[in-house]
């Protein structure tokens, strides 16, 4: 791009007082700021000029797009931490009524909000006079189908795979966001008057054997209650983690997943899936990343190749140029 | 306007002030006792009484309320008026529509807020500048004042604003009117006192007012517990120059009232010690704030096409919603049978019905797209706005230096019209000019005295003008001295000297300012008053002088001079006191000559009238001549002094050795100097230093100044007298018996006067030539005296055509004598005029009309009134602009013709043609004719555009220039009768075509009406954009009616800049303020409307296609915080810092390369393709910038918001960088505020993201922000996605700026090429474009061929006029110009003699030469139809024409004109002749065609 620092007309002095200095004159300031002389770089936009940029683009972005693309397939060796995920395809978690359809100060513990939960959450506020404890149509509709994973060992008896509940929420969302309500030891004390979703098997302090894991602090409840921003989705389930660094977490071999049924989604032609994956840097794979760079970076790079065309073409005539009407 | 119930202490029943009173109000005494105190016996006259009283009670005290609110009302008043606004009455809707839970997107009190904040924002501004007003209104609601009481019986202090309508005021000078006054008394024994009106309408000269008839002739003191009359006047008007009414005293005499008793509130009391007044009209019904009225509110063209496009955005977003409304109808009837898990139930358990969601979802979806309409946008225009004008009236180069003013912008909100200009129309007289009348030349009683010092004495002021900043090496050069010459006066060489002391100090225009400031005088300016008088001439007044002083005690003392001098002597008389020329002297307060005549007043009454004509009275003429013995020997000293050559000499060598010291005398010159000198010098110095000429016009003080350099001196002025001072008559005092003010219908004026020597009734009348040569006696050229007289009248109308072609304004001068018995005629019917009080001014015209009949011609005079600096150059750079300039003038064709050359309006080498019309139908058939000639030209000039018919349409967007830039188009002239004509309904069409092909146009003797008939008529049908410009009250009604008006702060008073959106000082910062800062306004504010269009749309796509994935459900993944406040806050500073000061083209390149002006003429910043390119720009990269991030966080375990915040960092980046790529000057300002923008943006979002944990339901977005900067993708995405995005647009225009660059874009990239060729600029791209205009040159040699239908000269309306159809077959006539017109110019280079009497010969040099060389030209073609009409008689306007139109190389001029004063001319090839036809112009239309090839000589 051109540069064409104009500093020139900064240069010419200040105020000129008049001599006498005696009559206040309406004369403006002559300041460059008032006077519309502020230095400036003025840009300008040819073939020429612009070039350089879409070759720049073209050599940044092309290297990134590889690395990413690199990265992103390498996620396929099952190294290091193992995350299982279920997906759900068809299922409007994003939807707008759905979206609202909960109360936070009742996930936060709030006492008063426990037991009379936001109007956001109808119809799923209130069942036979009792408050809902976790209230609202994101609650009601969580996902609660128990995926477990067997290795099929030689012995043919399947070795089931230690599955880690914990860790899979963001950590100020467990800690900071949910919280159980106050009271007792006794978790089922602390939610004495509220009455289940309706859509539960069970009540929510009974989630989890775990105290640090049951109630609102539920994590396959609150990663539930992240609403997934498009309507295919997946999320984190359970962690696998590596035992040793000598020993792949889930080593080659034939795995049987067991699912207990719950959660019917064939009523809207909706999909579950179970995913295993590795992260890398950049999170799960996704390859689409690494291939717009290098699409963007390529195609930038070839409209420079016209642009110089262009340029090259061009350039004479408008040196030549004038302005005439 | 608030109108506070009057008086508290009258307990009038409330509710009765809006009474209705009829057409007048009366006043009455409030010292008169109340009603009820009044004897019962009253009666019915009570009952009246009570009523009036009762009336005058209701009216207006003279409190100044101009605050819109009080505390109570402010606040619904401000919100009534804020909802008055459209748009603040969407934004209200959409916020409200939340709170209704069903379709409620965002948290009500959250959607509440931006409305609430502009609310806000205005409601504080509207209570700052409420505040201030009442401050202002407070402090002149204080101002203190004497009103007599009627308790205390004499004057107490009391406040403005307790005055009523009733009261009487006392008054002291360089006091402020608290109310419109009636003046009852003045400590002026006249009964006169001096007002200035300079706060009023801004003119600082004074103005005489006068006491009531009836109360001027008191003897004691006045008193206001004696006054019982009752006032009846007209209700309250703004009409500053009209007041009429009548006083009924008690015994029922009836005197009228005039405006010349009224004082109006805002005038100061000058000249004199003390007035006293009843107050008429109080507060707000005072005629000056009945003129007050407001800022005005005009709406931009930009801001038009703005509205609507933001209509089709209303549309645009009522189809998404539609679409999306639909959508989710669908969705749920698809989704709601099959117990989807996510599917949420009304509350009440049941499902909705898919109609009713739909219904729901479409007013969601209005709710969360409502970004579309930019809420910020018009809060940003009007920022951007006011910073415009800011630095408008920051512009240090619009600043004026010689009257310390500076462009004023009045009109806040159409800066950017300034940038889209097509027509302007411009006054002549002080627009172009400078309206500084400078006394050139005169011709007395038919013989010519050119003035040659004193146009050699103009000449160097013009030098001086033009050197300003330059040091004269040597003053009082070889040259300038023999200039002087012998005849010269001593004073004048003091002036010659003070004026060079003036140029001397360095900074003339400097000195200019104090010599203003310092005197306070209108219209005095030395080049004004300085003028050196003709030698032959002052030798003839002085003649008569001295004859008139040995012969006046005699019968008859006039009689005894030749006719001439007799008529030298009245022409100068005439001059003196024919006018309305006040006498002042500001240092000192008027002295008062207390000898008075016994006759007190002006005839006022029958009676009055026989007292004084008694012949015992005639005697009395010039009795107080012997008191001023001292003053005349002071002359006499004074001239036989000068009159000897040695001491001339002498003091020249004193002057010379003087030199050095007075150099450094500043501007007060002479009268300083003149300290050092001979006493008797000083004393005359002394004596003329007090003189002080106040004029209401600027002609009035050159007449007086040119009278006064022939030492025929005004001293005098009192309403009942004049006094004149000459060396050796000594001081003649004529009684003024009447003054018949100047208008512009009658365009003279007169004074009836006694004449002191002769004691005659004298009639002096001065005006218009075109008035007064029709006004002149009829004379028989029976007797030798009429064949002599006829002689000096054709004389000198000869005379005035040639001041005329030199641009002068010529006045003429006549006089009559009035017998004794004509007068008592006149006189009575005058009387009755006077005192009705229906009709008067009509009566009081027909009565002057009667009395301006028979007059006899003294004389006319020629006054120039010089251009301003730099208006050819302002006007030939608007002109390559691709303005249209229109000049609309009162002024006569003649002199409008010259200054239109002298300006380069007209240009030397182009056609004119000229519409003189006297009849409908001839200018029917003109126009007809001119447009079938330009027609044709253009048909010749380029035969691909024209398709046979001249098509009337009218083309809006094109600029009149296009279509015929081709060749050089000529120029119209038209006189205001056939304006008239044209601007007929039937004739406006083919009037308005001509004049769109002409190059420019000139309306001469245009009425103020027709002025804004006309700029009515370009605006409304040519859909243009106008632009007027005036500086005088005739200029008003124009400068409303255009888009833009311009006032010139002249010295013609303020009128024409209150009404004015802006308010220049000259006319060539016209160009700055077009060309520069019109340009960047328009283009800032179209960049910047188009970029808030895209801004939202491109947000707003970001929301709607994220409607595709959420079922249609109107959720935002957007985090509704950042929805609302992302215009408000992160993305708002940077356009707006662009919108403020992003200059597209450097100033000087602007200045330089005007043509760069019709980028803003032809739109070409914002059309509607631009719109939708824009748009359609917008909608790609909202699909890039939403798509990216779907596809990289598809499948993944992102959350709703999570997801959103990515997406609008991604979207503010773009916005950013495609402002980078639509700026073109990057400030640091510039940087500064995109930084800001981001970081803000970041601060915000990790605040707001860390600030509470459970709140903003629904996303609750704790920790989102924090987690996001902890992920790679956020980055990934952030850094390609705008990229991508941008892409297109950034190889757009860089492909753009190689392959088909704009001229804006070109003129950029010529900047940072040679950026020293901008610095010197004037020379390299000025000369760019003159070839093109001059490259027609060599065509000029080419067959011509131009088909003209002529029409046979009709003399009779009865004939069908021009009726070529009728009488004569359609000529062609091929004019085939071989290259002739070197050899007829070699012939005519010789200045054209203009001497020799009109009328005589057709085929005569000059004035025959452009036939001649017609005919030549033409002997090729048909010359028959032609030769009628070359041997028609020549009349007066060939020859002004004849001066400047010679030889056409191919063109012609089709002058239709009147033949006016064609006395004796001779009959052309069987024509009839109509005797005495000079006057037939009036009568009858006659008319002729006048087809002359002609161009200007080259000179």
């Amino acid at each position: 791009m051109a540069m064409n620092y104009n500093a020139k007309d900064e240069v010419d002095g200040g105020p000129p007082c008049a001599p006498g200095g005696s009559a206040k004159t309406r004369r403006p300031d002559n300041t460059a700021f008032k006077q519309q002389r502020l230095p400036a770089w003025q840009p300008i936009l040819t073939a020429g000029t612009v070039l350089p940029i879409f070759f720049i683009i073209g050599l940044i972005f092309i290297p990134i797009g590889i690395g990413i693309f690199v990265t992103s397939n390498n996620i396929r060796e099952i190294e290091g931490n193992v995350f299982m995920y279920y997906g759900l395809s068809n299922f409007y978690q994003n939807h707008r009524r759905y979206v609202k359809s909960r109360d936070d100060s009742q996930l936060n513990g709030d006492s008063s909000a426990l037991l009379n939960p936001s109007k956001e959450c109808e119809p799923y506020r209130r069942n036979e006079d009792k408050p809902i404890a976790p209230c609202g149509a994101i609650a009601n509709s969580m996902f609660n189908d128990t995926l477990e994973l067997f290795l099929i060992g030689n012995d043919s008896y399947p070795i089931p795979i230690a599955l880690k509940k914990k860790g899979i929420a963001w950590w100020t969302d467990k800690n900071v966001k949910f919280r159980n309500p106050p009271g007792g030891d006794n978790l089922k004390e602390r939610f004495k008057g509220t009455t289940k979703p309706v859509n539960w098997l069970k009540p929510v302090y009974m989630l989890d054997s775990d105290p640090d894991n049951n109630g609102f602090i539920n994590e396959d409840f609150i990663v539930w209650m992240r609403t997934a921003a498009l309507p295919t989705f997946r999320k984190l389930y359970r962690l696998i983690e590596r035992k040793s660094d000598l020993h792949p977490t889930l080593p080659a071999g034939r795995y049987s997943l067991n699912v207990t049924y719950n959660y019917p989604v064939h009523y809207f032609d909706g999909r579950k899936r179970m995913i295993l994956s590795t992260i890398s840097w950049m999170g799960g794979k996704n390859p689409f990343l690494g291939i717009a760079y290098i699409a963007v970076g390529s195609i930038s790079f070839l409209l420079g190749v016209v642009l110089l065309v262009i340029n090259h073409k061009y350039r004479n005539s408008s040196n030549t140029a004038d302005i005439t009407i | 306007m608030e109108r506070e119930p009057a008086g508290t202490e009258e307990p009038g029943p409330p509710g009765r002030r809006r009474r209705r009173e009829g057409r007048t109000r009366t006043v009455r005494s409030n010292l008169l006792p109340p009603p009820g105190a009044e004897d019962p016996a009253a009666g019915a006259a009570k009952g009246e009484r009570r009523r009036r009283r009762r009336c005058a009670q209701h009216l207006a005290d003279n409190r100044l309320k101009t605050t819109k609110y009080t505390l109570l009302s402010f606040l619904p008043k401000n919100l009534f008026e804020q909802f008055h606004r459209p748009a603040n009455v969407y934004f209200v809707f959409i916020a409200l529509l939340n709170f209704v839970p069903a379709v409620n997107a965002f948290q009500p009190g959250l959607a509440l807020a931006p409305v609430l904040f502009i609310l806000a924002i205005t409601a504080f501004r509207d209570l700052w500048e409420d505040y201030s007003r009442h401050r202002s209104d407070h402090k002149i609601n204080h101002l203190g004042c004497l009103v007599f009481s009627r308790e205390e019986k004499k004057y107490v202090n009391r406040f403005w604003k307790e005055i009523h309508v009733g009261d009487f005021v006392r008054l002291r000078c360089n006091e402020i009117f608290p109310a419109d006054i009636l003046l009852l008394s003045s400590s002026d024994p006249d009964g006169l006192c001096h007002i200035e009106t300079a706060n009023l309408d801004g003119e600082t000269n004074l103005k005489r007012r006068q006491v009531v008839r009836g109360f001027s002739e008191l003897v004691s003191e006045f008193n206001p517990l004696t006054f019982t009359s009752v006032i009846e006047c007209e209700k309250p008007n703004n009409d500053l120059s009209r007041f009429r009414g009548c006083i009924i005293h008690d015994n029922g005499k009836k005197a009228g009232l005039y405006k010349e008793n009224l004082l109006l509130r805002g005038c100061t009391l000058r000249n004199t010690d003390a007035v006293v007044g009843i107050v008429i009209y109080a507060g707000h019904e005072t005629k000056a704030l009945l003129n007050n009225s407001g800022p005005r509110y005009k709406r931009s063209k930009l801001e038009r096409q703005m509205n609507c496009d933001v209509l089709w955005c209303v549309l645009l977003l009522v189809c998404m919603s539609l679409f999306s409304a639909v959508g989710h109808g669908l969705w749920i009837w698809r989704y709601q049978e099959k117990k989807s898990l996510f599917h949420v139930p009304k509350s009440d358990g049941s499902s909705l019905s898919p109609v009713t969601a739909a219904v729901y979802s479409f007013l969601t979806m209005i709710i969360v797209l409502q970004v579309l309409i930019p809420i910020s946008l018009y809060v940003s225009i009007e920022i951007v706005k006011a910073c415009q004008v800011y630095f408008i009236n920051q512009d240090m180069q619009l600043y004026d230096e010689e009257t310390d003013s500076q462009l004023q912008c009045r009109a806040l909100n159409i800066t950017e019209d300034l940038g889209q200009i097509q027509y302007i129309f411009s006054d002549k007289t002080g627009t172009l000019t400078e309206n500084k009348m400078v006394f050139r030349r005169c011709t007395v009683s038919g013989v010519e005295y050119s003035h040659d010092a004193n146009a050699q004495r103009l000449a160097r002021y013009q030098e001086a003008d033009s050197e300003e900043e330059e040091v004269v090496p040597r003053r009082g050069s070889a040259s300038q001295r023999g200039s002087i010459g012998s005849h010269q006066s001593v004073r004048m060489v003091h002036r010659t000297q003070s004026t060079k002391s003036h140029r001397r100090t360095g900074s003339r225009a400097e000195a200019k300012r104090a010599s203003m400031l310092s005197k306070h005088t209108a219209f005095s300016s030395p080049m004004e008053k300085d003028i050196t008088p003709d030698p032959k001439l002052l030798e003839k007044v002085s003649e008569c002088d001295k004859s008139l002083a040995v012969v006046r005690h005699r019968e008859h003392p006039l009689a005894h001079l030749s006719p001439e001098l007799s008529d030298v002597f009245d022409f100068f008389i005439a001059l003196t006191i024919c006018n309305t020329v006040v006498v002042t002297s500001p240092d000192q307060p008027r002295t008062k000559v207390r000898v008075r005549f016994e006759l007190k007043s002006p005839v006022k009454t029958i009676e009055d009238f026989l007292r004084r004509f008694t012949p015992s009275c005639l005697t009395s003429g010039c009795s107080s001549i012997g008191s001023l013995a001292t003053n005349k020997s002071n002359h006499k000293l004074g001239s036989s002094f000068l009159s000897t050559p040695s001491s001339d000499g002498m003091l020249l060598r004193l002057e010379e050795r003087l030199g050095q010291p007075t150099s450094a005398i500043a501007s007060n010159g002479y009268s300083s100097q003149a300290d050092n000198w001979a006493s008797e010098l000083a004393q005359e110095q002394e004596s003329e230093r007090e003189l002080r000429y106040e004029a209401e016009s600027p002609d009035e003080a050159a007449l007086v100044y040119a009278a006064r350099a022939y030492n025929c001196v005004l001293v005098e002025r009192l309403h009942d007298q004049v006094s004149v001072e000459l060396p050796h008559l000594g001081r003649l005092t004529f009684e003024l018996l009447h003054t018949l003010g100047f208008d512009s219908i009658r365009k003279r004026m007169s004074v009836v006067i006694r004449h002191p020597l002769t004691d005659e009734i004298n009639v002096y009348t001065k005006g218009a030539d075109s008035v007064v040569m029709d006004l002149l006696q009829p004379c028989s050229s029976v007797d030798a005296r009429g064949r002599h007289q006829k002689k000096i009248r054709s004389k000198t109308q000869n005379y005035l055509n040639l001041y005329a072609a030199e641009g002068l304004r010529t006045l003429c001068i006549a006089k009559r004598v009035l017998s004794k018995e004509e007068y008592a005629c006149w006189l009575q019917s005058h009387l009755e005029a006077e005192s009705s009080l229906e009709n008067s001014e009509e009566l009081l015209f027909q009565s002057a009309i009667r009395l301006e009949t028979n007059l006899h011609l003294l004389g006319a005079t020629g006054i120039e009134d010089r251009l301003q600096d730099g208006v050819p150059e302002t006007i030939s750079k608007l002109r390559q602009a691709g303005l249209q300039i229109w000049v609309l003038t009162g002024d006569k064709q003649e002199t409008a013709v010259n200054i239109a050359y002298a300006c380069k309006l007209l240009d030397h080498d182009e056609e004119v043609i000229t519409l003189n019309a006297t009849s409908q139908e001839a200018c029917a058939a003109l126009l007809d004719q001119c447009l079938h000639y330009v027609h044709s030209r253009g048909l010749q000039r380029a035969p691909e555009k024209t398709k046979g018919k001249v098509s009337m349409r009218f083309s809006s967007l094109c600029p009149p220039s296009t279509s015929t830039a081709s060749g050089r188009s000529p120029s119209l002239v038209i006189d205001g009768r056939s304006l008239a004509y044209a601007l007929e309904k039937n004739l406006e069409d083919k009037f308005l075509f001509l004049a769109k092909q002409c190059r420019s146009v000139l309306c001469c003797r245009s009425t103020p009406l027709q002025k804004s008939m006309v700029v009515k008529l370009v605006r409304s049908k040519l859909k243009a954009m106008t632009l007027a410009i005036g500086d005088g009250a005739n200029d008003v009604s124009m400068i409303q009616v255009a888009d833009v008006g311009v006032g010139i702060s002249g010295q013609e008073g303020m009128q024409a800049v209150m009404a004015s959106d802006f308010a220049v000082p000259k006319f060539r910062y016209l160009e700055r303020l077009l060309i520069l800062h019109g340009h960047w306004c328009y283009s800032r504010l179209a960049n910047m409307v188009l970029y808030f269009f895209y801004k939202n749309t491109m947000f707003v796509g970001l929301l709607f296609w994220f409607q595709f994935f959420c079922g249609f459900s109107a959720s935002a993944m957007i985090d509704q915080w950042y929805l609302i406040f992302f215009n408000l806050l992160f993305s708002s500073l940077p356009p707006l810092v662009t919108g403020v000061l992003d200059r597209d083209v450097p100033a000087n390149v602007l200045l330089t390369n005007p043509q760069l002006y019709k980028s803003g003429q032809n739109m070409e910043e914002y059309r509607p393709r631009t719109f939708w390119f824009n748009m359609a720009d917008a909608t790609f990269q909202s699909l890039v910038c939403f798509s990216i991030p779907y596809l990289a966080y598809y499948d993944s375990n992102v959350d709703l918001f999570t997801w959103g915040t990515p997406i609008v960092t991604i979207a503010l980046l773009t916005f950013l960088l495609h402002l980078g790529i639509e700026t073109k000057t990057w400030t640091w300002l510039n940087w500064i505020t995109c930084g800001f923008s981001v970081l803000l943006f970041f601060t915000v979002a990790l605040i707001y993201n860390a600030s509470c944990a459970t709140c903003y339901p629904p996303s609750n977005p704790y920790w989102t922000m924090q987690a996001l900067l902890g992920d790679p993708v956020f980055y990934l995405t952030c850094l390609m996605t705008p990229v991508a995005a941008l892409l297109p647009r950034l190889f757009f225009r860089s492909l753009q700026g190689s392959i088909f660059p704009t001229q804006l874009q070109l003129a950029r990239q010529l900047t940072r090429k040679s950026p020293r060729r901008c610095n010197a600029p004037k020379e390299t791209f000025a000369q760019g474009h003159l070839p093109k205009d001059s490259g027609t040159e060599h065509s000029s040699g080419r067959t011509v061929k131009t088909s003209v239908p002529l029409s046979q000269p009709s003399w009779h309306t009865q004939q069908p006029v021009c009726s070529l159809e009728a009488s004569g077959e359609p000529s062609t006539v091929d004019m085939s110009m071989p290259l002739r017109e070197h050899t007829l110019l070699e012939g005519l280079s010789a200045p054209a003699p203009m001497s020799s009497a009109p009328g005589e010969a057709v085929l005569r040099s000059p004035g025959g030469c452009p036939e001649e060389s017609k005919v030549r030209a033409a002997s090729t073609g048909r010359v028959t139809p032609l030769s009628s009409l070359f041997s028609l008689p020549t009349f007066s306007l060939l020859n002004w024409i004849s001066s400047w139109s010679l030889v056409s190389r191919l063109g012609s001029i089709l002058q239709f004109s009147r033949t006016e004063q064609l006395a004796d001319g001779q009959a052309g090839c069987g024509l009839p002749v109509q005797p005495h036809s000079g006057r037939s112009g009036l009568q009858g239309p006659d008319h002729r065609l006048l087809m002359g090839a002609s161009s200007r000589r080259s000179q």
